[in-house]
């Protein structure tokens, strides 16, 4: 279904729950404790409270179901997971989490609690996939009094496929640049020269920017390079690559700059200005590829 | 204290461990938080970190910078880049608000918590300092 249309009329069946109890006089499975709280505490890291009471952002706790499942809940609320279920919307993650403390909990306060379905949002695509978000209020409450209201947002999705990993992208090879690429599986860099004017040049053309004059001869590159410029790609992911990751405009002594990948430093750690040494990475049996590796002691 | 001070930052590194016994000390038994096989099947590399786990490390953040006389009375997190095992994740905070009473203050620290992929997590809290207790 995930790729299909949803129904005609889906949206508007589930935003007709807006409004409904998610929970009705729900009860804390277990009044407020001190093991659970000192259990909390040692996962978190976080400082045993030396008053006694609950760490405020324990305040979720005290309303899960755990394993024992939901019987708490009403029925709105299992209905609307039911119909995302069917809809093929059948992956749950949780996205916002708003939290007011009215007043600490100390081991046994009996937490009682009311939540309410806000909002159903329209379809949405997200990296994860395609879903609805929905947005919960709960209100806790111990002895009658409020002590602390709680907002909770998932997204109910339907998992996009994961892709094989796909072949690294190949180079167009033609007359003009086809001496670029002989020299790359021989491992060298070659740049052109213009032997009209001597203006090195990359990427490869068929005429000199400078003169226009178009008879030219190469120069190997020596190898060595500085960082001139990156960016770190995050999005979109294309197949074969795993965002994120730096992609460097290099400088090169020979007078030309070149777009590569660096190597040898996470994609967070290349710097303007790094000296790097060119390299031949070995992509796959019909694809080799000149890339920079940060030079050692840097 | 002062509007636009900076909290030191808190490194917490990303283990199986944390994100395991954080999920079960909140109670939360979705197999996305302990079953590597069952996350990977909805489409995620990995087990990760639950949002109740997320929810108590920016607790603690704020509890270790402000101390035991600071009271917590709102906290708004809002989940982006998963927290994977390897991974680590550094809490940052910022005080953008700050008012004072005859009692003590109440700052809103914008909180964010970055790991490798990027914002894990990014939100407010609001903490009450009563007199004397100034952080």
């Amino acid at each position: 279904m995930t790729d299909a249309e949803p129904a005609a009329g889906f949206y508007e069946r589930i935003k007709a729950y807006e409004g409904q109890s998610a929970a009705v006089g729900g009860e804390g499975r277990d009044p407020v404790n001190s093991p659970m709280i000192r259990h909390w505490c040692e996962a978190m890291g976080h400082l045993l409270p030396v008053d006694g009471s609950a760490p405020p952002t324990m305040l979720q706790v005290w309303t899960m179901a755990g394993l024992s499942g939901h019987g708490d809940r009403s029925g709105p609320y299992d209905e609307l997971l039911g119909a995302l279920d069917a809809a093929g919307f059948d992956a749950v993650v949780a996205t916002d989490c708003e939290q007011e403390y009215v007043r600490p909990l100390r081991p046994g306060d009996r937490i009682v609690f009311d939540a309410v379905i806000e909002s159903v949002s329209p379809r949405k695509t997200t990296k994860l996939g395609i879903g609805h978000f929905i947005t919960t209020r709960m209100d806790l409450r111990s002895g009658g009094e409020q002590v602390g209201t709680h907002r909770f947002r998932i997204l109910k999705y339907a998992p996009a496929p994961r892709k094989a990993p796909g072949k690294r992208p190949r180079p167009v090879v033609n007359r003009d640049n086809a001496g670029f690429w002989n020299g790359v599986s021989r491992h060298e860099l070659l740049i052109q020269r213009c032997t009209g004017c001597g203006t090195p040049r990359f990427p490869w053309l068929p005429g000199c920017n400078s003169c226009g004059g178009q008879a030219w001869d190469t120069v190997k590159a020596s190898g060595s390079g500085t960082v001139y410029s990156y960016v770190v790609m995050h999005h979109p992911p294309f197949p074969a690559f795993e965002p994120p990751y730096a992609v460097a405009l290099v400088e090169l002594p020979e007078g030309v700059r070149m777009i590569a990948n660096v190597t040898g430093v996470p994609y967070d750690k290349v710097r303007i200005g790094m000296p790097v040494e060119l390299e031949f990475a070995v992509v796959d049996d019909e694809l080799t590829l000149p890339v920079f590796r940060v030079r050692e002691g840097v | 204290m002062r509007i636009g001070d900076e909290l030191a930052p808190l490194r917490i590194p990303i283990t199986r461990t944390l994100i395991v016994s954080g999920a079960v000390a909140t109670r939360d038994y979705q197999d996305v938080h302990h079953d590597a096989e069952a996350a990977r099947a909805k489409g995620s590399p990995d087990i990760f970190m639950n949002i109740l786990t997320t929810n108590g490390l920016v607790g603690r953040y704020l509890a270790e910078h402000f101390g035991p006389e600071a009271e917590l009375r709102r906290v708004a997190i809002r989940l982006g880049a998963p927290n994977y095992p390897g991974d680590e994740m550094v809490l940052s905070g910022r005080i953008v608000s700050l008012a004072g009473d005859a009692d003590g203050q109440t700052a809103v620290v914008e909180v964010t918590g970055a790991n490798a992929l990027g914002h894990h997590v990014t939100g407010q809290a609001t903490v009450r300092l009563p007199r004397g207790a100034d952080a």
